[in-house]
């Protein structure tokens, strides 16, 4: 897992769905970088603009509803965003985010405790939350056991391989 | 204890006896489908997999060129040929081209590439159209998508279910998508996240296939996993008349478990509209009417209602009729079977005749991506599935989402209309399509 990220909050509300981080029209795109240039343009326009690598965006509920699309997650982290710390996910955004490799965290006393523009550090190893502006902690809910060694094991496609390798010693 | 349809089926791809919510299985699949955008990055994925050099079934993965067809730029032309020469490479034996297909959704059961009983996971949200058909369906991101493209399965949570129970037989004017409006609108937009929906009751039993279509295929507007219909004389001869393939048909137990059972009495229900900008912002026909919502667009189309029997509800609205000089009316027919029906059937004459333009069929106006893109501070109705912000094309335009009726009315007069208050000139064959559906 990966080492301790540190940056400033950008705080949104409930229901941030795909369309809104990343528009359909730029869904025929594929590199990530250039999908970051447009993270959340439906939402705030201005977000790429302003943050700086190693930022986190910190939401409400259901954050990620809506289209499937992959380059949502991949957008957020080819845009520089280091996490996104939200009360609750959507079901496949949740997926894509891990499968992916971009960080999540769900606790909603994180997200009620932090504003805009606070500095924050986060664990994940630990799941834990600091708010380093208000001098605040928090403990992110643990990944479910299978999610979490999917992530131990390096995410799906080492997962995939060993399925792979196991099918061809068994034939 | 008993188990829902859901829970059987993935009990049974999973080789198990019996699954409960919550548990994670590996299931098998049945048919993983893609369309150019989502494949475009699960082929990237597939390349970076050590030993992972042919797809698992080149039967069992179907392929649709839908979101940017034709191709609007020179980018949309290369993830749609990046697909292609994987179908090609790979023997894909369902891949569907421009002109042989259409919106994915509308194509496979055309194709009869689902039955009842069986596991359908594709790179698409609207994936929980199959449900319509007594499948598991749902919708995955590319990564996932590889892995059952390598695989063959994928991994599960098994979702609790919630059973919905529909009675009352509907008013005029009121159809499957009205139905469905009002579901979300109960549920909520995340009311049903990580949950499988199963729809029960006497006013779905009398809903046509199309109409179950168009139920199953919002399940995600309430953020569900699944939503899945049970499988009956009608669905077995619309899928017997499309393949020779055996398939099982599963029901829920006497004693299943659901986490809730919510009742809808359709009898007392009005045509429904989602306001901007969540499609759970739903509200009576009778209370938009009342505020004279102008619109600068009328789409219709889409896997939520780009069907023919959709387009004969418009047709017959807008049958010697003239559209608004206010608006543009644009008509996506969900397919090539489709776009072939409604032209033997006079549609397409019909709804040009009015004003309207005719598309190829294809998913661009609905997610903004071509075809019918929104500018600043236009607003559209529409028969579509999502009104997020910029769903359709600019953050500051607004989208309502409504039946084909609804739509059909206020393309005639300018505003979001009530179709009861509509004159048409058809009557007996629409008020039978109209109640039955």
């Amino acid at each position: 897992m990966e080492k301790s990220m540190r940056g400033f909050a950008h705080k949104y509300g409930k229901n941030v769905d795909t369309d809104v981080i990343i528009p359909g029209k730029y869904c025929n795109i594929v590199d990530p970088v250039e999908l970051g240039k447009h993270a959340l343009e439906g939402l705030d326009a201005e977000y790429t603009a302003r943050m700086k690598p190693g930022d986190i965006i910190v939401a409400d509920t259901n954050f990620g509803c809506g289209s499937s699309r992959e380059v949502a997650p991949i957008a957020i982290k080819g845009s520089g965003t280091a996490a996104v710390i939200a009360k609750s996910f959507a079901r496949i955004f949740y997926r894509n985010a891990l499968n992916i490799g971009l960080p999540i965290f769900e606790s909603a006393e994180a997200v009620d405790g932090i504003d805009s523009g606070d500095e924050i550090e986060v664990e994940p190893a630990s799941g834990t939350i600091r708010n380093l502006t208000k001098g605040t902690s928090y403990k992110a809910a643990a990944f479910p056991p299978f999610m979490q060694s999917l992530i131990e094991a390096g995410g799906l496609q080492p997962y995939v391989e060993k399925r792979l390798a196991e099918r061809a010693g068994v034939s | 204890m008993g188990m829902t349809l859901t829970e059987k089926i993935l009990a049974r791809h999973a080789g198990l006896d019996s699954v409960e919510p919550g548990q994670i299985i590996n299931a098998r699949v049945d048919l993983v489908l893609a369309n150019e955008l989502s494949a475009a990055v699960a082929i990237g994925v597939m390349r970076n997999i050590k030993g992972a050099h042919r797809v698992f079934d080149a039967e069992k993965i179907a392929l649709v060129e839908d979101h940017f067809v034709p191709a609007k730029d020179a980018q949309s032309a290369k993830v749609a040929k990046l697909m292609k020469d994987f179908a090609r490479e790979q023997n894909i034996k369902h891949f569907f081209d421009v002109g042989r297909g259409g919106i994915e959704h509308v194509v496979l059961p055309e194709e009869g590439l689902v039955a009842p009983g069986e596991l359908i996971v594709g790179g698409d949200s609207h994936t929980c159209t199959y449900g319509a058909f007594g499948a598991f369906a749902t919708g995955m991101g590319s990564t996932d998508i590889a892995a059952a493209f390598v695989l063959g399965e994928v991994w599960l949570k098994v979702p609790p279910t919630i059973k919905l129970v529909y009675d009352g037989r509907p008013g005029e004017m009121v159809f499957a998508k009205d139905i469905m409006l009002k579901t979300v609108g109960v549920l909520g937009i995340d009311g049903a996240t990580y949950r499988a929906l199963e729809y029960h009751g006497s006013t779905v039993d009398e809903l046509s296939i199309t109409g179950r279509i168009t139920m199953a295929n919002m399940a995600i507007e309430a953020g569900a996993k699944n939503g899945i219909f049970h499988a009956d004389a009608k669905t077995i001869a619309f899928v017997k008349e499309r393949t020779d393939r055996d398939f099982l048909v599963e029901r829920s137990d006497a004693d299943a478990r659901y986490e809730r059972v919510v009742e809808i009495d359709v009898g007392e229900l009005e045509p429904q509209v989602a306001c901007p900008h969540t499609p759970d912002n739903v509200h009576p026909i009778s209370e938009v009417t009342r505020e004279r919502v102008k619109v600068d667009q009328v789409f219709i189309g889409s896997c939520t209602n780009g069907y023919i029997e959709d387009l004969r509800i418009v047709a017959n609205i807008l049958d010697g009729k003239k559209i608004s000089p206010d608006l543009r009316v644009i008509v996506n027919p969900g397919s090539q079977k489709v776009w072939m029906q409604a032209a033997q059937e006079g549609i397409l004459t019909t709804l040009a005749a009015a004003g309207c333009v005719v598309n190829t069929p294809g998913c661009g106006a609905c997610f903004g991506g071509h075809m019918g893109t929104l500018g600043d501070g236009e607003r559209c109705v529409s028969t579509t599935n999502r009104n997020y912000v910029g769903r359709m094309g600019s953050p500051k335009a607004e989208v309502y989402l409504a039946s084909p009726a609804t739509c059909a009315a206020s393309a005639l007069t300018g505003v979001i209309t009530d179709p009861r208050s509509v004159d048409v000139s058809v009557g007996a064959d629409t008020a039978v399509a109209g109640g039955k559906r």
